[in-house]
């Protein structure tokens, strides 16, 4: 049963100039959905269009095609104020910059209470509490305290933890967590982690997990999307991707991190312009046959639950 | 001193004494002992804030104000470069010590071709005809895995892994005998972050030169290191060979950082990281500067608890090459 599914997703950004004009197809036929009290994590490198799909889940961009689906509705016939409003408030996104998305002339308190008061979630009176309800959720004690400080006298870690605690306050059903830990030193993003994990099970929540880091998407994600270029290139139960990878593409970034020796050249960009028919990743492929640059692979499950875009690993049948 | 020798079998290239750093009143390096054989990779770890950079910062002089050294001493080669003169040191840089930095790759002129930047470096420290630079630049390219033809690009026409290359091209162009790489690959995606790191190995094997690594991460450190030295609040907490920090680490703040990154391998177990935040520098714990953040400091353990919240611990070699500063081990 899924809270948000993404059916076909497609973005492209113009690029050049008026005699050159390109296209970046940042995000071409995603298609996934979120469970609750499930973590997607969505791993790409730099380029790989994966902020850009949290982005569109968001409404931050329009998709050039495609729908994003909640609770069985498409999102984008949503035109009443009072509709968008509650999708707003029914999937809410971290960012990676916990330092630029608090306003830094105003207190916790005020961060946590205006998604309060805007979507009318508790009658005025018991505002107060719910703050520091809140704040206590995401481990920022004394709640009290912490509440009239301003961002400046917080770590990093505790900055992510309010933007966490802004997003919790409309009881969302989705969080798209974009890269929330790659600004905050080593030892406290465990912190951010766990408490993404106790989010999950205790209320349910269906995350969307935006990494570069596999080692942090097999802590804390149940399924694993890897993007390449703009397409998901493989997907499956996170475990069993990380320990038997379909796609050359997730073993070539496995082999990065587990510290073996890498002898692929031609690496860079992984942005899409233009794109010819063929699979994206050909030219860095160490399993490459002819077909691949004449015809896009599709995902194809090649194993229970673990699907692939490769015609060698994951051929057609 | 016996403490942070270099490997037997190596000379020492460069050591740093007691080294304290100040911006302003705000102490950011408080007493930093380090040593680097010729030919060795000394990895820094530590978490932003605790003075690793601006150690590196201080070996190259390159402190700006209100950024000083307050005490100890930088000696290279025999000789203390704290009281060398700004033209001593201008010859100084890149040719007996170059850098690489995080940013590096945005500090290539972006209107100038890659290899007239390196005419021009090397024309600030030998008399080198144009021809011979740029053939000697093209060569640099091949050393760092590019297309010698590349002299030609400008910066806007390579990627951030290539302009990161070039830069460690530059670094090498004067065959220096350190090179302090900090944080040279973290704004790049891990497999050209690998690769990258692989070329400075092997270069470091062919042309001999020492590496003085810092960086937040860890992990690629015990792969890349051969002696890690973590840093903490300004100061050293532990140093090792790689191999015994990654299995033997000694000091909490050491444990705690290995326990905070997630294995890709093995059963999936709940990590506990380290509690709290780096301290604020302007205002130091009293004692041990990680004792509000230590599982060990108890105040039920009160004689323990006491010493630990106010006598400052001495960095102890524990067995050869393997230094500490904490109260709980004793030496």
């Amino acid at each position: 049963m899924s809270v948000l599914e993404v059916r076909d997703l497609s973005k492209t950004f113009p690029i050049g100039g008026a005699l050159r004009r390109q296209r970046v197809h940042a995000v071409e036929g995603v298609s996934f959905s979120l469970r609750p009290g499930t973590i997607t994590a969505l791993v790409g490198e730099s380029g790989s269009g994966k902020s850009t799909v949290a982005r569109l889940i968001a409404r931050l961009y329009d998709p050039s095609s495609g729908a994003v689906l909640f609770e069985e509705d498409d999102v984008a016939q949503a035109r009443r104020r009072k509709d968008v409003l509650h999708y707003r408030s029914q999937v809410q996104l971290i960012f990676q910059d916990p330092f630029g998305s608090l306003n830094p002339v105003k207190t916790v308190r005020h961060h946590i209470e205006r998604p309060l008061r805007i979507h009318g979630i508790v009658p005025s009176q018991q505002i107060e509490g719910r703050v520091h309800e809140l704040l206590q959720t995401v481990g920022l004690v004394p709640a009290g305290e912490v509440a009239d400080k301003y961002p400046h006298e917080l770590s990093g870690g505790q900055r992510q933890r309010v933007a966490i605690a802004r997003a919790l306050a409309v009881e969302p059903k989705v969080v798209l967590a974009d890269e929330p830990t790659s600004m905050l030193d080593v030892s406290i993003r465990i912190g951010i982690l766990n408490l993404m994990l106790k989010l999950k099970e205790e209320r349910n929540i269906a995350f969307l997990y935006v990494t570069h880091d596999l080692a942090s998407a097999r802590y804390i994600a149940d399924d694993i999307l890897v993007m390449y270029a703009g397409q998901i290139v493989e997907r499956g139960p996170a475990e069993q991707v990380l320990a038997e990878p379909l796609h050359p593409y997730t073993r070539l970034l496995l082999a990065a991190v587990h510290g073996e020796r890498i002898t692929e050249r031609g690496s860079g960009g992984s942005a899409a312009v233009d794109p010819v028919a063929g699979c994206r990743f050909v030219s860095r492929c160490p399993l490459a046959i002819p077909v691949c640059s004449e015809i896009t692979p599709e995902l194809v499950e090649a194993r229970p639950g673990q699907a692939a875009r490769c015609h060698v690993t994951a051929p057609a049948t | 001193m016996t403490v942070l020798e270099a490997p037997a079998g190596t000379k020492t290239l460069l050591e740093v004494r007691g080294l304290e750093v100040e911006y302003g009143n705000v102490r950011a390096v408080d007493g930093v002992n380090l040593h680097i054989g010729t030919g060795e990779i000394l990895g820094v770890a530590g978490e932003s804030g605790c003075g690793k950079s601006t150690v590196a910062n201080a070996i190259m002089q390159i402190l700006r104000p209100p950024a000083r050294i307050v005490g100890g001493s930088i000696v290279f080669q025999g000789e203390d470069l704290t009281g060398k003169s700004q033209e001593d040191l201008r010859r100084f840089r890149w040719r007996n010590v170059s850098m690489v930095f995080q940013s590096a790759m945005n500090a290539l002129n972006p209107v100038m071709r890659v290899g007239d930047q390196f005419v021009d470096m090397m024309q600030a420290h030998e008399r080198i005809s144009k021809h011979r630079a740029i053939v000697r630049a093209g060569e640099l390219l091949e050393l760092v895995g590019m297309d010698k033809r590349r002299v030609r690009a400008y910066p806007h026409e390579l990627s951030g892994g290539m302009r990161q290359r070039v830069i460690i091209a530059m670094a090498l162009a004067l065959s220096p005998e350190l090179v302090i790489l900090d944080e040279p690959t973290t704004a790049l995606d891990v497999v050209v972050q690998r690769e990258i790191l692989q070329e400075v190995e092997a270069l470091k094997r062919d042309l001999g030169f020492a590496v003085l690594f810092i960086t937040h991460d860890l992990s690629l450190l015990l792969e890349f290191a051969d002696r890690i030295a973590i840093m903490y609040a300004g100061e050293i907490v532990e140093t090792a060979p790689s191999a015994t920090l990654a299995s033997a680490p000694l000091h909490p703040y050491t444990q705690g950082l290995l326990q905070s990154f997630p294995p890709l391998t093995g059963p999936r177990v709940r990590l506990s990281g380290i509690p709290g935040a780096p301290p604020d520098l302007r205002d130091m714990p009293s004692g041990c500067r990680f004792h509000p953040r230590c599982p060990h400091c108890l105040p039920e353990n009160a004689a323990l608890h006491l010493r630990q919240t106010s006598e400052r611990p001495r960095l102890r070699e524990t067995a050869a090459g393997h230094s500490v500063a904490c109260h709980l081990v004793d030496a």
